[in-house]
């Protein structure tokens, strides 16, 4: 019953942004594939056009050239199969925290009343917020703010889940326990994840890929395949190794964007 | 338990002046009767059953009148808010409306529908539509764009999101808009009920006016009395609990206003 892992293609995507006084090369003939199932983590400074790329996977915005794919179908606007989790939680206030986990299903006419509600309670549970479900969205901390958020995006069971900077506005021990269930989620429920983040760490700690961006215009420049065994610890010696590679790599790329 | 020491002594502290201005400052009491000649007034007139009845013709008025007025007004500013081309020109027109004295629109009332409870009816709308209008649209406006970004992503659009993100999302703004309707909606029927003087239902305007015809200032002030009242009863009977429905779940300051 479940919905098998998606898989995302980019090709050759090109970004203007025209604002009164400039014109911005947001993205610049980027490509990339994502394997079903894959995680994959983008990482770059601000302004390197990593969420405008995500924006364009969501089918929010649309290239100016080139295209993206999903499962060999051009993205042509927002579908269920792609769902985002944004850096705000970007909850409802006004439904609590079950009412928000439901609202991805409430249309779903496939499903009967009682099915959606079955399904809500298993990923309430799946985020381990099951005693948490009468409670109004202010009332519940970042962090599990982020889980329902979570919860939220996993419950219609899309294909490809994308992540923008979702744990940035977290404290870091908030996040390395999301880190961990993350992981744990990710292990039970193979959905194909593109997370964007500033936070190296996190995209080693996260990611089966790291790739690499920089800005003006916005580019990929590498990636590098993570090898270490699941589930990572963020604190590990072997992860901070690569991690301070991954660094010393984006250093490299000076904020014009041209190699030194 | 202080606060209400502190409101009651105030009160009080009025009265006591009020009582030695009649009393010291030499002003004939038909230009300022004393408190307990207002009080006497209050007393008999509820008990005939005057203000009962004028009180339930002014609330028949101004519950048809805010009705209308409320639906019209959050329509069209729930339209003007999805259009940048409406909003400037349906939205500058009720920005207009709204800046406009709702005692305007009485001489053209008068000469549209005559002593009727039309014109009444009209003044009320017109008054009420303009803030309602600017309340909706400035809501709708407000709304931080993630709500509509997530509700695209999870499939909601068109109608939908309209009904189960925009709208919500604008609540504690259309409460807002709705309260302030009342209180336009409230004045609006007092300056047409003062002018317009008609023989099918006697309001508390009316009342106010025939007092000052009577020369009966206890009348008067005791009338403008009942009128207060009213209004802070509406307020705290129709607005508070939904305001206090908004605090509990938006959680603290949102819906303050």
């Amino acid at each position: 019953m479940e919905q098998a892992a998606g898989k995302l293609s980019i090709e050759g995507v090109s970004k203007w942004f025209r604002t009164p006084r400039a014109v911005v090369h947001a993205l610049d003939g980027v490509s990339l594939t994502v394997q079903p199932g894959e995680f994959v983590c983008l990482v770059g400074p601000s302004g390197c056009g990593k969420s405008t790329l995500l924006d364009i996977l969501a089918g929010l915005t649309a290239p100016d050239s080139g295209g993206v794919f999903a499962d060999g179908v051009p993205v042509e606007g927002p579908g269920r199969h792609r769902l985002v989790m944004f850096q705000e939680s970007a909850l409802f206030p006004w439904l609590d925290v079950f009412g928000n986990v439901m609202f991805g299903l409430a249309r779903d006419r496939s499903l009967t009343r009682e099915q959606r509600r079955e399904i809500a309670e298993r990923h309430l549970e799946l985020v381990g917020l099951t005693k948490f479900k009468k409670v109004y969205t202010h009332e519940l901390s970042g962090g599990m703010k982020q889980r329902v958020a979570l919860a939220r995006s996993l419950a219609p069971d899309p294909r490809v889940l994308l992540m923008d900077e979702p744990f940035a506005a977290l404290d870091a021990l908030t996040r390395e326990r999301l880190y961990r269930d993350l992981q744990n989620i990710w292990q039970k429920r193979r959905k194909t994840i593109l997370l964007v983040t500033h936070n190296v760490r996190e995209a080693v700690c996260l990611g089966d890929r790291v790739v690499l961006m920089s800005p003006n215009p916005g580019r990929i420049r590498e990636a590098f395949a993570v090898a270490l065994p699941r589930p990572r610890d963020i604190n590990s010696p072997e992860l901070a190794e690569l991690a301070q590679r991954i660094t010393a790599a984006l250093k490299n790329y000076d904020v014009d964007g041209a190699e030194k | 338990m202080k606060r209400g020491l502190a409101i009651a002594a105030f009160f009080a502290a009025l009265m006591v002046i009020w009582k030695g201005a009649t009393l010291y400052m030499g002003w004939s009491p038909l230009l300022l009767p004393p408190p307990e000649s207002v009080a006497r007034y209050l007393w008999e007139a509820t008990r005939d059953g005057t203000l009962l009845s004028a009180s339930i013709v002014t609330l028949k008025r101004l519950l048809i009148g805010y009705f209308i007025g409320v639906v019209t007004g959050m329509s069209v500013g729930l339209l003007i808010s999805a259009s940048d081309l409406l909003e400037s020109t349906i939205g500058a027109l009720a920005l207009g409306l709204q800046t406009l004295p709702s005692v305007c629109w009485v001489p053209l009332a008068l000469l549209w529908f005559g002593q009727t409870e039309g014109a009444m009816l009209f003044v009320v709308i017109m008054g009420t539509v303009g803030s309602v209008v600017i309340a909706t649209n400035h809501g709708t406006r407000s709304i931080p764009p993630i709500y509509a970004r997530v509700a695209r992503t999870m499939g909601s659009e068109g109608f939908d999101k309209w009904i189960r993100v925009i709208i919500p999302a604008a609540l504690p703004f259309l409460v807002t808009g709705m309260k302030q309707g009342w209180a336009f909606a409230w004045r609006s029927l007092m300056a047409a009920e003062v002018y317009v003087t008609i023989l099918t239902g006697f309001g508390l305007g009316h009342l106010l006016d025939y007092g000052r015809e009577l020369s009966s200032m206890d009348q008067v002030i005791g009338v403008m009395v009942v009128i207060v009242l009213i209004g802070l009863i509406a307020d705290k009977g129709l607005f508070a609990p939904w305001e206090r429905f908004m605090h509990r779940r938006w959680g603290t300051g949102a819906a303050a206003s």
